[in-house]
């Protein structure tokens, strides 16, 4: 066939820009999406816990009891919300409206005069990193009142470990979950949004059309991965922008490497996007598929939320096959460690490499026939 | 050419030749393989068998620039503008910029949409489309053009300045194939391939299809109150093929010349009329089916009532500033078909729509069966069927459950349903089909069913909108001779269609243009109307034409 | 009486016609059922808040005896699944920055001898902040693990009171309802409710757009059927699907994972039943918005992620700012987690179930009628 043609190639991205101007759905997804996305990661996702609702059963009278209540009232970590007996308290714990219930018992006072004085902490094993929480920081509270009572503050402990936290000293959670949001975005971008247009050229009939004229098929996929191409990088750059200004989120890389992992996930992407229009020529499959192949897993099996060592092994072998699982440490370095083209690269070039196949069973199974 | 999908061959050896510079025909009926044909011309489905040469290179490997093609459903871009459109398959098909701007503005004189190159694509009315779709294909000036169906679902103006321009196309040593399932535009291609079932029924120029039934064709003047009777007797006799009326006429087709026909059928006084296509067409078929309507055996008979069935009274309906019906008022008095016809976009749908409560109306009031549109809607729906232009079932349900859900909102429960369900089946031969997909039946198959849940309640109106759209000479017999049975038991029917010859079916006719009622009257009456004073014109087709443009005539010299 | 037998027999043809419509096809069949299965069972295993199997690195200066202890100690944690030992500060910097280790414990020359002269002694540890998450629950294991080494290696027990010098008395802790904190017991509830959520809107949002762009709309609306019996047809696969799909949820949880349901069966479907309702409005409300499929598709999927993070699955919703809070009320998976913990995990009573499915129902009623008069209003 005719060889590969500027003037064909130009028109049809000119077109394909219109429609994607024109359709209210794709600027929600590219432009709006993003945003929702990263006021979710920024102010909803608080992965760190911050005041826990709790009830105090107080059974002895004394005043050293009412000092370790009032100890407890007013630590930061906790609002006491619900005072009275503990099969009370256990039914507001299965209610949900408390998480624990710390019970001081009845000859409290009686053993902390003797240097002792043991409280009892119940906590809702429902939400076990609320109830480790709980467990450990009540035995806080308790000690640093004992100590404060004997007089002299706790002696420390024979060995401590004093923990940093490298390129996030502060282990801000927002600042890991951006570059999943960007993840998100360019997987919705790149594999659902191709995969649906392209199913909707067959639906109406206009591929048809296309087809009959001297447009290569190298050109056809060609016009369709570069506008997507061009609004998936436009959208990291909202991303960028938006956390950088909006969050104080560090960017310490270089933007020739963030625009080098992007455009590589991006590749991949598309081609994931292509091959499942190729094998799926209606809308509401391939969105399907999109959602079930490219969207889920990029979300759950990336590292980007859940650690991908800790999960079984069999679930492990699964995510050798996410590509997003490739994206999201260089993502994580490149905004808040800086460039290292050591581990960039060797991740870029399994992304190229997924890409690569994904192109390849596209073009093998998309044929210039509409039957 | 061989072209089999599955189990079904959709192409049996097919030959066909296309020369340059002339209109060639590819008729058939819905399914016949029209599609499959030209989408192997066009390099589009391999033939299984057989090759298909354009151009001098086989179909894959042609040079794809001197080729126009224009698929059914135009191919268009709805979210892009006119200009926008042509831009793009200009493009495509590198047509060089000097020549650019004199070839649109050549093109869209000649589509007439200069007036509307910025308006979107999805935005435009059926015809305008169609135009559009057409000069898209004709951008780089084609050698050989393919065009799909371009006349279908567009009004009979519309479809004669397509016509003509691809014509004037075709006086330029363009070769074009034309696939159509109206007959009428066969009759005017110089080379003519008729397709039944993907097998090839006649080629040639279509004067020989009209010959074979030379002498044949009878027109008889039978007054409205013996029709019934006189058609019952015709049939008995055996003798007529195909029988169909025409105004207060019945124009018959006969198994051999007229001066052989038994005298006492009377059909001395009959004047041997020019044959038309089509009574070649279903001669080849070897007649229609004349038999009494079994649907109409069992209907209820509707009781007798001075109301009419259906009224509208200065019914209306703006959007914005834009008025889509402005005052539309008739009767149709209790078992009487009634047509609405005009071009598309006129109004014509948006008035039926209004009458089946599809749409409310901005002002007026419309009545069915003689409850009031606006306060018993609900009852109002109850006594009308209702076809749609569009197969609009369910497709991806089966036969029988698209019966039994029809059945079920119509409000028919157990043994009624039942009984019900089990007569539509064998009225419409359907029960060898109950359980394939309702999206998989022939065209002609999925009217039918269309038709059989409109009618299953046996309600006293039925609205059907273009009820023949696409379907062979053959089923559209079966239609109207149920549709003219039930009538007669007291149903009343309001029925669109862009077939001329359908509309003589009708009692009377309405003929909206630019959302207004421009005229009314019996099929008769309308053809004296067009000829203005010199006698009736010879067909609706041209009464249609002519009175659309005193319209417009009066409507500039008003402004 | 009759016009009441009229309404049944047109709900009936509408429902059966809705299900068929959603069941006809077997691939649509699969796609209904398999994936929530699957979604359940592969996001129950990989969806741990817990840290497992990482690799912990040591730059061991000290060799002495409480490096020894502190390595034995970590040797025997089943959070670490190795120990890479480093040779020097730049073997520990490559070994984070290249991710071969979440968190690097240092213990520093002349650790043992602190310790053994009873000084406040003091170990290092670098974590990757870049996965802050992980890094902060390995980074609290860490802690508990050197800590428990000093008190080994000053040969006292812990529990002790006053003789170690530490003031005395203690905590005993009991951990209700998940007595080990197993994740898994938190997160197949929570499943429950994301996986049934994302079913019912997908198959709801697409009601109405798809028989808008079938053509089969205007079939509809000719038919004598009044508005309500078409949204009661148009909510039953969703519900019905739903309904079944928990129902093999149950079976999952119960027969594969072993956890049984400690609530009532009642309150289970009851919770489920206007669950799913709630999620039907929100699918319809889209779905009558939308112009086509694809509109429909994303305007469902730009719902559901902010409703699956509001839900306190992700993140706790006690952690969010007071206006997500009240944000989070109007979102029926919140409502949907807390039931589903309550029954599987704390035998939740009747009536905390019915404190809890009255939102879910003020929710429905709301989005119910919100669909409703969108349908109402694009009928025209």
């Amino acid at each position: 066939m005719s060889g590969l043609s500027l003037r064909r190639l130009r028109a049809m991205l000119v077109k394909e820009s219109w429609q994607i101007l024109r359709d209210p759905s794709t600027m929600l997804i590219a432009f709006v999406l993003p945003v929702i996305l990263l006021l979710i990661f920024g102010y909803a996702l608080n992965l760190d816990t911050g005041r826990t609702r709790i009830g105090l059963s107080l059974q002895d009278g004394g005043e050293a009891a009412a000092s370790l209540a009032g100890d407890f009232r007013h630590s930061p970590w906790f609002s006491v919300v619900e005072v009275g007996d503990v099969p009370h308290l256990k039914d507001d714990l299965v209610a949900g409206t408390i998480r624990g219930i710390v019970v001081i018992p009845q000859d409290f006072s009686r053993m902390a005069a003797r240097g002792g004085g043991d409280i009892q902490v119940i906590t809702d094993g429902s939400l076990p990193n609320n109830a480790a929480f709980i467990a450990a920081y009540a035995e806080g509270v308790r000690q640093s009142w004992t100590a404060a009572r004997a007089g002299h503050p706790a002696s420390p402990p024979p060995l401590s470990l004093t923990l940093r936290y490298w390129f996030n000293p502060g282990s801000v959670s927002r600042f890991f979950l951006v570059p999943g949001a960007i993840a998100i975005v360019m997987t919705m971008i790149g594999s659902l949004l191709t995969a649906l247009v392209l199913a909707r050229e067959w639906e109406r009939g206009t591929m048809e059309a296309i087809l009959a004229t001297p447009l290569g098929m190298g050109e056809l996929l060609l016009t369709k991965v570069v506008p997507y191409y061009g609004l998936g990088l436009g959208a990291t750059a909202l991303c960028t922008l938006v956390s950088l200004l909006l969050f104080g989120v560090p960017f310490r890389g270089s933007v020739l490497a963030l625009f080098l992992i992007a455009s590589c996930y991006l590749f991949c992407a598309l081609g994931q996007g292509l091959m499942i229009s190729a094998l799926a020529r209606s809308q509401y499959v391939a969105s399907q598929i999109a959602l079930l192949a490219a969207f889920l897993p990029s979300l759950l099996l990336s590292g980007f939320i859940y650690e991908i060592a800790s999960a079984p092994r069999w679930v492990q072998w699964i995510t050798l096959i996410v590509p997003a699982r490739y994206l999201i440490p260089s993502l994580q370095t490149v905004f808040l460690a800086g460039d290292d083209w050591g581990q960039f690269l060797p991740d870029m070039g399994k992304m190229l490499l997924f890409g690569a196949v994904f192109f390849l069973v596209t073009r093998w199974r998309m044929r210039r026939r509409v039957a | 050419m061989v072209k089999r999908f599955g189990a079904v061959t959709a192409l049996a050896g097919v030959d066909l030749v296309l020369h340059g510079g002339q209109m060639t025909g590819l008729v058939g009926p819905d399914g016949a393989g029209k599609t499959t044909l030209i989408r192997i011309l066009a390099g589009l489905v391999d033939a299984d068998e057989g090759s298909a040469q354009v151009l001098g290179a086989s179909a894959t490997q042609m040079r794809r620039q001197s080729l126009g093609y224009m698929p059914q459903r135009f191919g268009l871009y709805e979210d892009l503008s006119v200009l926008e459109n042509l831009t793009l398959y200009a493009e495509l098909r590198a047509l060089p910029d000097a020549e650019r701007s004199a070839t649109f503005a050549r093109l869209l004189d000649f589509t007439d949409l200069a007036r509307f190159q910025s308006r979107l694509a999805g935005q435009l009315s059926g015809g305008m489309k169609q135009k559009l779709g057409l000069a898209c294909a004709l951008v780089s000036q084609p050698q050989v053009l393919l065009l799909d169906e371009p006349g279908v679902g567009v009004d009979p103006v519309s479809r004669h300045e397509l016509w003509d321009m691809v014509r004037a196309m075709a006086g330029e040593g363009v070769g074009v194939l034309w696939s159509t399932a109206y007959l009428d535009e066969a009759e005017r291609c110089d080379q003519v391939y008729l397709l039944s079932e993907g097998a090839l029924v006649h080629a040639g120029p279509p004067g020989e299809m009209m010959a074979r039934v030379a002498g044949r064709v009878v027109q008889v003047a039978v007054p409205a109150s013996e029709r019934r009777e006189r058609l019952h007797a015709l049939r008995a006799s055996g003798v007529v093929m195909d029988a169909v009326r025409h105004g207060e006429a019945l124009r018959l087709l006969l198994r051999q010349p007229v001066d052989q026909v038994d005298p006492a059928l009377g059909l001395s006084n009959a004047d041997i009329i020019a044959p038309r296509f089509e009574d070649g067409f279903i001669d080849a078929l070897g007649g229609a089916d004349l038999a009494e309507s079994a649907l109409a055996a069992q209907y209820r008979t509707i009781p007798e009532n001075d109301a009419p069935a259906i009224e509208a009274k200065g019914l209306t309906k703006r959007y914005g500033a834009f008025t889509a019906a402005g005052d539309i008022s008739f009767s149709v008095p209790r078992g009487t078909i009634f047509g609405l016809l005009g071009p598309n976009g006129a109004g014509k749908s948006t008035t039926f729509r209004m009458l089946c409560g599809l749409i409310t109306a901005s002002a007026g009031t419309g009545s069915v069966a003689g409850h009031d549109l606006r306060r018993a809607r609900a009852d109002a729906r109850q006594s009308l069927g209702y076809m749609a232009q569009k197969f609009s079932l369910y497709g991806d349900l089966s036969v029988r459950q698209n019966l039994a859900f029809f059945a079920g909102i119509y409000g028919l429960s157990g043994h009624a349903a039942r009984e019900a369900i089990a007569h539509v089946t064998q009225v419409f031969h359907l029960s060898a089909m109950l359980d394939m997909n309702a999206g998989t039946l022939p065209l002609g198959f999925r009217q039918r069913l269309s038709l059989a849940c409109a009618v299953m309640h046996q309600p006293p109106v039925l609205f059907l909108d273009e009820p023949t759209s696409g379907v062979d000479p053959l089923v559209r017999r079966e239609f109207w001779n149920h549709i003219t049975a039930l009538v007669d038991k007291g149903v009343t029917v309001l029925v669109t269609t862009h077939f001329m010859d359908e509309a003589e079916y009708c009692d009377r006719i309405a003929l909206v243009h630019q959302s207004r009622l421009i005229a009314s009257g019996t099929p008769d009456e309308l053809r004296t109307l067009a000829g203005a004073g010199q006698g009736p014109v010879a067909t609706m087709d041209q009464a249609f034409a002519a009175l659309i443009r005193a319209a417009d005539t009066a409507r500039e010299k008003a402004a | 009486m009759m016009r009441w037998l009229a309404f049944l027999t047109r709900c009936r043809a509408m429902i059966v016609k809705e299900m068929w419509a959603v069941l006809r096809d077997p691939r649509a069949r699969i796609i209904l059922i398999a994936p929530p299965i699957m979604q359940l069972v592969l996001f129950a295993s990989a969806a741990t808040l817990e840290v497992r199997n990482v690799d912990i690195g040591v730059l061991d200066l000290d060799h002495g005896p409480a490096a020894h202890e502190v390595l034995g100690q970590m040797a025997g944690s089943p959070n670490i699944r190795v120990l890479v030992p480093l040779a020097s500060y730049e073997a520990l910097a490559r070994a984070i920055d290249r991710r071969q280790v979440l968190c690097a414990v240092i213990l520093p020359e002349g650790l043992s001898r602190d310790v053994a002269a009873r000084h406040p002694a003091s170990a290092g540890a670098v974590c990757d902040g870049r996965r802050s998450n992980s890094a902060q629950i390995m980074g609290g294991y860490l802690s508990q693990i050197v800590g428990q080494a000093g008190l080994a290696l000053r040969g006292v027990e812990a529990r002790a009171g006053g003789q170690n010098g530490l003031p005395g008395g203690q905590s005993t802790v009991r951990h209700m309802f998940n007595p080990n904190l197993d994740f898994l017991l938190f997160v197949l509830p929570a499943l429950v409710a994301t996986v049934a959520s994302i079913s019912a809107l997908s198959v709801a949002g697409q009601s109405v757009a798809r028989e808008r762009e079938l053509g089969s709309f205007d079939q509809l609306m000719v038919a004598p059927l009044r508005l309500s019996e078409i949204l009661i047809g148009k909510m039953a696969p969703p519900l019905i699907v739903g309904l079944v799909n928990a129902t093999l949820y149950l079976l999952v949880i119960t027969m594969l994972f072993g956890e049984p349901l400690r609530g009532s069966l009642i309150s289970y479907y009851l919770a489920t039943f206007f669950f799913l309702t709630a999620n039907i409005g929100l699918g319809m409300t889209v779905s009558s918005l939308a112009q086509t499929q694809q509109q429909a598709f994303l305007g469902i999927f730009l719902v559901a992620v902010p409703v699956n993070l509001l839900s306190g699955f992700a993140a706790p919703v006690d952690n969010m700012p007071l206006a997500l809070r009240i944000i989070a009320q109007a979102d029926p998976q919140k409502h949907m987690v807390v039931l589903m913990e309550g029954l599987f995990l704390k035998a939740m009573p009747m009536m905390a179930v019915l404190a809890n499915v009255w939102p879910l129902m003020a929710i429905s009623a709301v989005t119910l009628t919100v669909s409703t008069l969108l349908f109402r209003s694009r009928m025209e």
